[in-house]
């Protein structure tokens, strides 16, 4: 028997499996596919302060091999997502619950993260100060290792119950030196990475695709890319990690924990598949057996 | 909801620009006429959603029109080659609001779900009444078939090649109805909506990312809060559409 399971900050995972942010909902309704047991976590829709509508439609354009998304935060505030959806998923699901919080301001992200530290529902904080899709917040405060460690900082003096992950993203100059400015200022994990700003153009039309005109691309084409990145990340920090992008295969998973990732995160793959995350975790120990893998705890940064 | 294969049974064209296919495998998942299926395209990141024209227990047809490569390279596929759909995705149309005399609408390539509506409601012993928009001639299809079920079919073309000239709210003016059932371009549902005088259901199309309500990616606000029109659509009732 293999052993799947890996542990971030004291929790344990029965396997290194979370559904992103952002394509899962709040996870219950993916209970209609499968039992959502077997993932490792989940991670939920971001959540702000206010409900928020998001951006105009359209919102979805395709890349080869990826997805533009410029859905813009919608969620129904942090109120709602506490009192009425977590309750919905801890129902029916006894794995860790990961919070995603985002923001426009220093305080929202605070304001948030006291809510969701105060939650028995949840289990790790996510902050999300990368998305791409919004204006005057969410990725303008990941994109220097001043902010980033600012932001950090504020959430880390609130926090006392549960670990804050800070969430980045590609679109910055030198992501290992805001992951190294996050540890410094109290993180105690990083995941990695949200979307890349991207666009596309209607031919026929001669106009953006996206009624927000830029996305965050996300999928296969962005694999190799988070992967750079999560090794350079690993070589910064000693925090764990969380590899995101374009995951889709057993074999991605394991290519992903080489690289320095202790646990993962799926998202586009959901969209397509509706199974992804479920296949995956069915073909992880397969996949270990093969490359000769006996516990997957024990080849976090092996590639190192 | 359910996830499955489906052979192709047949795949030809129907009208300029339009094809017919029909797929065998299992239709368990469909609940009401006005369900979309969503098909995944070998070397396309996100699946292509077609809404059903009409089902059987094994056997379910869609007609779409070539929109891009997408839908190109599936005008190409030969009978016997497999696809992986998801299959009863969205609300479709509640047959219980029907009342006895409803009037079904169709422009384009929004007219397939109404024909496997139209045919439910006569197996309700209602008495529907049809009318089909199109460009033009070259583009007409499922007239016949329409015709075939024994209901009043009229048909309009923007261009007067065909039935009357004009649109398809030009043909509302006579008829009596009980209720509405459309689905259509954005821009006809529209004009059908101020010029109907009874309640109804419209069908919306918006780009989606997965088809089952997890993204977010295709939400509209409605008098009732936000909707995923994939999930908690595509049909909305006249009531709670926001312009």
């Amino acid at each position: 028997m293999v052993d799947t399971s890996v542990e971030l900050n004291g929790i344990k995972f029965q396997n290194p499996v979370i559904p992103a942010s952002g394509t899962f909902g709040y996870g219950y309704e993916f209970a209609h596919w499968y039992d959502i047991n077997c993932l490792g976590a989940i991670c939920i829709k971001g959540t702000t302060k206010e409900p928020r509508f998001g951006n105009d439609c359209p919102r979805i354009a395709e890349g080869p091999s990826g997805i533009l998304n410029a859905v813009g935060l919608e969620n129904p505030g942090i109120h709602k997502v506490l009192d009425e959806e977590l309750p919905k998923l801890r129902h029916i699901y006894h794995q860790p619950i990961i919070a995603n919080i985002s923001g426009f301001s220093k305080d929202e992200y605070v304001y948030c993260c006291a809510k969701a530290d105060e939650s028995p529902l949840v289990d790790i904080i996510e902050v999300n100060i990368s998305c791409p899709n919004v204006h005057n917040g969410g990725m303008s405060f990941g994109t220097s290792p001043e902010s980033a460690g600012e932001i950090t900082k504020a959430v880390k003096t609130i926090v006392h119950n549960k670990p804050v992950y800070i969430k980045l993203s590609p679109n910055a100059m030198d992501i290992a030196a805001i992951a190294k400015s996050c540890e410094e200022a109290g993180a105690d994990g990083i995941s990695l990475i949200n979307t890349f700003l991207a666009m596309r153009i209607d031919i026929k039309k001669k106009k953006p695709i996206l009624a927000n005109v830029t996305g965050g691309l996300s999928g296969p084409a962005v694999f190799p890319i988070a992967l750079r990145m999560v090794w350079q990340v690993y070589e910064a920090v000693r925090i764990p990690i969380i590899g995101i992008g374009g995951i889709s295969t057993a074999d991605d998973v394991i290519e992903m924990m080489l690289a320095g990732a202790t646990a993962v995160q799926v998202g586009a793959a959901n969209l397509k598949n509706p199974y992804a995350c479920k296949k995956i975790i069915e073909d992880l120990p397969s996949a270990m057996e093969r490359y000769g893998i006996k516990s997957l705890k024990s080849i976090i940064g092996g590639g190192h | 909801m359910k996830k499955e294969l489906f052979e192709i049974i047949s795949n030809d064209i129907a009208a300029e620009n339009i094809f017919k296919m029909e797929l065998s495998g299992d239709t368990s998942a469909i609940t009401a006429p006005g369900q979309f299926i969503n098909i995944e395209l070998q070397g396309y990141f996100l699946r292509r959603p077609f809404s059903v024209c009409d089902w059987e227990d094994y056997k379910l047809t869609i007609y779409y029109k070539v929109v891009g490569k997408g839908t190109a390279e599936m005008s190409c596929m030969k009978p016997c080659e497999s696809l992986d759909v998801l299959i009863g995705l969205g609300n479709g149309y509640n047959l219980a609001a029907s009342g006895d005399r409803p009037l079904l609408i169709g422009g384009g390539a929004g007219i397939p779900p109404l024909f496997g509506l139209a045919k439910r409601l006569i197996e309700e012993r209602k008495q529907p009444e049809v009318i089909l928009g199109f460009n033009t001639y070259m583009e007409m299809f499922l007239v016949e078939e329409f015709q075939n079920l024994g209901i009043k079919t009229t048909i309009t073309t923007a261009d007067g090649s065909h039935g009357t000239k004009g649109f398809v709210t030009d043909a509302m003016a006579d008829k009596n109805y009980s209720y509405i059932y459309t689905c259509g371009p954005e821009a006809m549902l529209k004009a059908v909506y101020e010029k109907s005088i009874s309640s109804g259901e419209f069908s919306f199309e918006e780009r989606m990312g997965c088809g089952f309500g997890a993204c977010m990616g295709c939400t509209c606000r409605t008098k009732y809060g936000n909707k995923r029109i994939c999930k908690d659509g595509p049909v909305l009732r006249k009531e709670e559409i926001i312009w």
